[in-house]
Formats: C-alpha cells, structure tokens, sequence
C-alpha cells in the first residue's frame, strides 16, 4: 500500500511541474513570442500600473492568460468527466460526449448560429453558452429517459451506450442539416465551434469555467470511492453498500455540467476524455481517487500542448484545435481497442 | 440467524417462490441445494435483500431487513456472488480492499489494513497482493473475491451476528481447490457469531460439508434438515428425476448416480 500510495504522491507531483512547464510555454509562444521577462514585466505592472501597459503586454493580459488557463481548466473538465464516465460505465473506452451531452450542445449552438440572427436576438456573451448547454441537458435527458427499461424503470449500461449512439446521430445529423441551411458567415462559425477552438477564451468565459469546474471537481471527488466499488459490477457495489441509483443520477449530473460548459465555451473537442485517464491507467492502475486529481492535471497539460500545436502549426493561421486532438487521439483509440486486456 | 417466514416471489404470474419458511442457524453451514429453476439463487436475491418479496418477511436477528439501512447492513453482510468482471486494471490488494469500504470513509486505517491481511492469508491470496487482478487465472480471481467478502465482515460486530452469503462461489474451482475452499469455510465456522448461507450444485459437497440443508424444488420447500434426513433415495429421486446409490464410508456420504 505504501508502494502504491508513494507512486501516486510521485505521479501527482511529475504531473503538476509538467502542467506548469506546459503553462508557461503555452503563455510564450503564439502569434508573437513573449519572453518570461515580458511576462514578469506584464505582471508586475498591472498590479502597480494598470493603465500603462504596452502592446504585447495588452496581448499577454488579454489574450495569451486567459487562453492558457481556459485550455487547462478545459483540459482537466474533459479528461475528469473522462474519468467519471469509464467508471460508471465500467469501461476503459467511454468518451465524455458518449452519452449524448457533446452532440447535444453542438445541436444548440448551431441552431443559435443559424436561427439567432435571423430571430433578431440581442445576441451577448451569454447567449451561445446558454443555448449549448441547453441543447446538451436537453440531449442527455433524452438519453436518459429511452433507455429506462420499461419493465423495472433501470436503466442498464449496454441500452444506456447504445441510446447514446442513437441520440448523437440524430443531433449530429440535424448539426448537419443546419450547417447546410446556413449561409457563409454561420457555417464557417458552426464548423470552426464543431472542431472546437480556444481562440474565444476571454476573463469571463474563463471565470465561469472554472468556478464550476472546481465546484464540480469538489463533489466528484466525495463519490470516487463508490466508483471504485462499482468497477466490480452494481451487484457487488450494493453489496458494499454503494447506493446505486443515486450514485448514478450524481455522476450523470457533474458530467452534464463539466461537459456542456467546456463545450459551450470552447466547442467539441473530443478524445482528451477518452486518452488522459487510459495513459494514467497503464502506469498507476485504476484508482479512482487517484485517477480523478491526476486526470485534471494530465488533462490540462495535453490539452495545452494541443494548442500550442494548433496555434503554431499554421501560424498565423490557426488550426481548431479539435482536429489536433482527433489526429493524436484516435491513434491511441485504435492501439487501446487492439489491446488483449480490453475487453467489454 | 436468518429467518425466512412465508416468502412468495414471482414474476407475472409465474411463482418464483411460493411460501418458503426456513430457518439459518449461525456456527452451521447452511447448504441450499436443488435443481437448475427450483429457485436457489431468488432465494439468495431476497435474503441478500436484492429482491424485496411480495408477501413474507426475512428477519436478521431480531430486525426486519427491510428495516435495516443499506450501509447498516454492509457492515455485517458480505456476499460472494458468482460471474464477477473487472475491466480495469487494479493491484489485488485494492480489489479486497474493496470490502471494507463500508467501513472507512476516506483513508483505511490500521483495521482495514488488518483485516485485509488476514483475509488474504486466509486464503493464499497474500503473495500476489501487488499483482494486477486482471493477469489471474479464474481460480485465483475467485479466492481474491472470497478474501474480499471475508474482509468486509472480518471483525465481530459487538451485540450482532456476522452474515456470509455464497452464490454458487465453487463456479470456477477446480476439484483441490472446490475442497479447499469448503474446509476454509468450515474452519470459519468456529466462530460461534457466523451465519453461513450458501448455494451448490454439487450433492456430493454437500453431502460431505452441511451441517444444514435446503431442498428446493419449483418454488417450495421439499425438505430441510439434517443431511441424513435431506439426502434420501426419495427425496432425490423425487426432485431430480434420477435414482442415486448412497454409500457411507467413514462417516461420508457419497451419492452415486
């Protein structure tokens, strides 16, 4: 046990410097370089002279923190609701957008792209996460309710999978339907928030996220313990005293949350739920208490390097960086389906 | 102990159990035998309080189980169940340590940690406490499951009876260890605290090991008793359609069929 318990504290502690290293390189390079100096500089000034600041410290400021930190807290709201999902589902290979929430709020924001001007909406801020998340709640709810078995009101893991497979096609396609309704402007919005994009990340988004993001991460982590019992089954977790139903409704609820919030603000990007928590599995095993802290942290460093990649890749164009994630992710998704010790 | 009284289960129209009343005194093996459909494992599902039956109560000790809470009632029922999966990889340790999650909230302490030694010694599971669950042969990931039950109710519990409940648990033991296994329960049975319930297949096993034996068949109570009085040419001839030779050699039964 102090083997393990030691390897963890290790692990954690490797995780942590790699996410500040990865901060820091994500905050230099871009557009423009800044040096730690100019960081320094940026830093010290806005707390003495906040009204003189020169333009690459506006930059800094403005645009490159704010865009560094909604990538981890995205990173970590991902690869974390990654780890839930496995667990409830009780399967390495489950994706956050599994059940529907993903697809869902991309069908909100579409619609939101395609019908919001011509509705005259006072478009804000607010307006774009607020119909994502929606669309994500509603998607998940009706996952939800079809695969309830209508004999004993359960619902069991495989009819809840494959009802997701169900909703998500049809939200996908009527995305879809929308980004062929919609002229220019509102389809190339629509494909980029598909692909996903950090390039929006402001003060405020970032607050929003990562408010809820922590409060999220807080109540997840009172409910790890009974994820570990439940990677035995809903038999043998009851027989511990694990209250199945309820544990279900909670984890399905701080998912909805993690999930639909990211992608309000950042779009779709897949597959850093799906990769950060197997990565971790393969050197530490499948401790949930574990796996939830040092998910968020791999999370946020994957995701940073992401979009390093998608920033400088094409620079000064940038790439969405959903497309950086499938290229690396689906690799991994392939060699962890063709690994014997997988199974369903 | 475990009072059955006037049990009835079914589903639909179709009677599962039908006013079943047994009685499962602890310091005994308590074997519930009888043939694929007699209704074996509803019978576990209700005592295990996975089923709530329709009509009847289970009475553990002085108290309704319907009455006792959930996480009351882990902290001294363990139940071995059979068919159990694990997809992820987790070291063995983690996984009998499982059984005392009802008994720490965040951290194990010094207890846990005992217990689970203890369990884990008691059946040879102590060597491969830091290997990966997933790379056991099925015999192995059986006695890592039966450490994990008895470390769940590995300490008497002041002013209360300890339950263990065995669904089918020799699935996939091989004969040494099928053997094995019954003579650890047995040993167990000193401690005068313990209600054992379990399900077999195997006449022979049981004729060797119960103290204690429940003949279901269709739903019903045949006969229940000492194993003597159970395991008649009749009695299995009447429920298993197959007429046995019964040998007694020091002292142990053998049914030949």
């Amino acid at each position: 046990m102090n083997y393990l318990k030691s390897r963890h504290t290790l692990g954690l502690f490797v995780l942590l410097i790699l996410l500040i290293v990865t901060f820091l390189l994500s905050l230099c390079f871009g557009a423009i370089s800044i040096s730690l100096h100019d960081i320094y500089d940026a830093v010290y000034k806005i707390l003495t002279a906040p009204d003189q600041l020169s333009l690459v410290q506006r930059i800094f400021i403005d645009i490159r923190l704010p865009r560094a930190i909604a990538c981890v807290v995205v990173g970590a709201s991902l690869a974390g609701s990654g780890v839930l999902m496995q667990a409830l589902f009780r399967n390495p290979i489950v994706e956050p957008g599994l059940i529907g929430t993903s697809s869902g709020a991309a069908f909100g924001a579409s619609l939101y792209f395609v019908l919001g001007a011509s509705l005259k909406f006072t478009a804000s801020e607010w307006t774009l996460p607020i119909a994502a998340c929606i669309g994500g709640v509603i998607s998940t709810s009706l996952v939800f309710l079809l695969a309830k078995n209508k004999v004993h009101g359960k619902s069991s893991v495989t009819s809840l999978l494959l009802t997701g497979i169900a909703i998500n096609a049809i939200f996908l396609s009527a995305v879809g339907f929308f980004s062929y309704l919609a002229r220019d402007p509102q389809a190339r919005s629509i494909t980029f928030w598909n692909l996903g994009t950090l390039s929006g990340a402001s003060w405020h988004s970032v607050a929003i996220m990562f408010i809820s993001t922590t409060l999220c991460f807080l109540a997840a982590r009172r409910y790890t313990k009974q994820l570990n019992a439940l990677m035995m089954g809903e038999e043998e977790a009851f027989f511990i005293g694990v209250d199945i139903r309820k544990l279900k409704l909670i984890i399905m609820v701080i998912n909805v949350i993690l999930v639909a919030v990211a992608t309000a603000f950042v779009g779709v990007i897949s597959f850093v739920g799906l990769v950060v928590p197997h990565l971790l599995r393969l050197s530490f095993g499948s401790d949930n208490r574990f796996l939830l802290l040092a998910s968020a942290l791999l999370g946020g460093v994957l995701l940073t390097l992401a979009d390093l990649v998608a920033r400088l890749a094409l620079a000064p164009a940038e790439l969405p960086i959903g497309i950086v994630t499938a290229l690396v992710g689906v690799p991994a998704f392939i060699v962890m389906l063709r690994k014997s010790n997988y199974y369903f | 102990m475990i009072s059955v009284e006037n049990i009835t289960v079914s589903i639909g129209s179709k009677p599962l159990l039908e006013n079943v009343s047994v009685e499962f005194e602890p310091g005994k093996l308590n074997l519930i035998i009888g043939p694929n459909g007699a209704g074996k494992s509803t019978l576990i599902k209700v005592i295990s309080k996975q089923l709530v039956p329709k009509t009847g109560t289970v009475c553990f000790g002085k108290s309704d189980l319907q009455s006792i809470s959930h996480s009351n009632l882990s902290v001294i029922r363990a139940v071995l169940s059979q068919n159990i999966d694990l997809a992820f990889p987790l070291t063995v340790r983690e996984v009998v340590m499982m059984g005392r999650y009802p008994h720490f909230t965040e951290k194990p302490g010094k207890k846990d940690e005992d217990a689970i030694e203890h369990a884990m010694k008691f059946f040879d599971v102590w060597e491969m406490a830091d290997r990966n669950y997933m790379s056991l042969s099925g015999g192995e990931k059986q006695r890592v499951h039966f450490a994990r039950v008895l470390a769940q109710i590995w300490f008497p519990v002041p002013d209360n009876y300890r339950y263990l409940i065995l669904d089918e648990p020799l699935t996939f033991l091989d004969v040494y260890y099928q053997y094995q296994f019954m003579n650890k329960i047995r040993e167990l049975l000193q401690r005068e605290d313990l209600v054992m319930v379990g399900v077999v297949h195997d006449l022979n096993l049981a004729a060797r090991f119960a103290d204690q034996i429940v003949l279901l068949h269709q739903g019903k109570v045949v006969v229940a008793g000492e194993k003597e009085k159970v395991l008649t040419i009749e009695n299995i001839k009447q429920v298993y359609q197959l007429e046995p030779k019964i040998h007694t050699s020091e002292n142990i039964m053998h049914l030949l069929f």
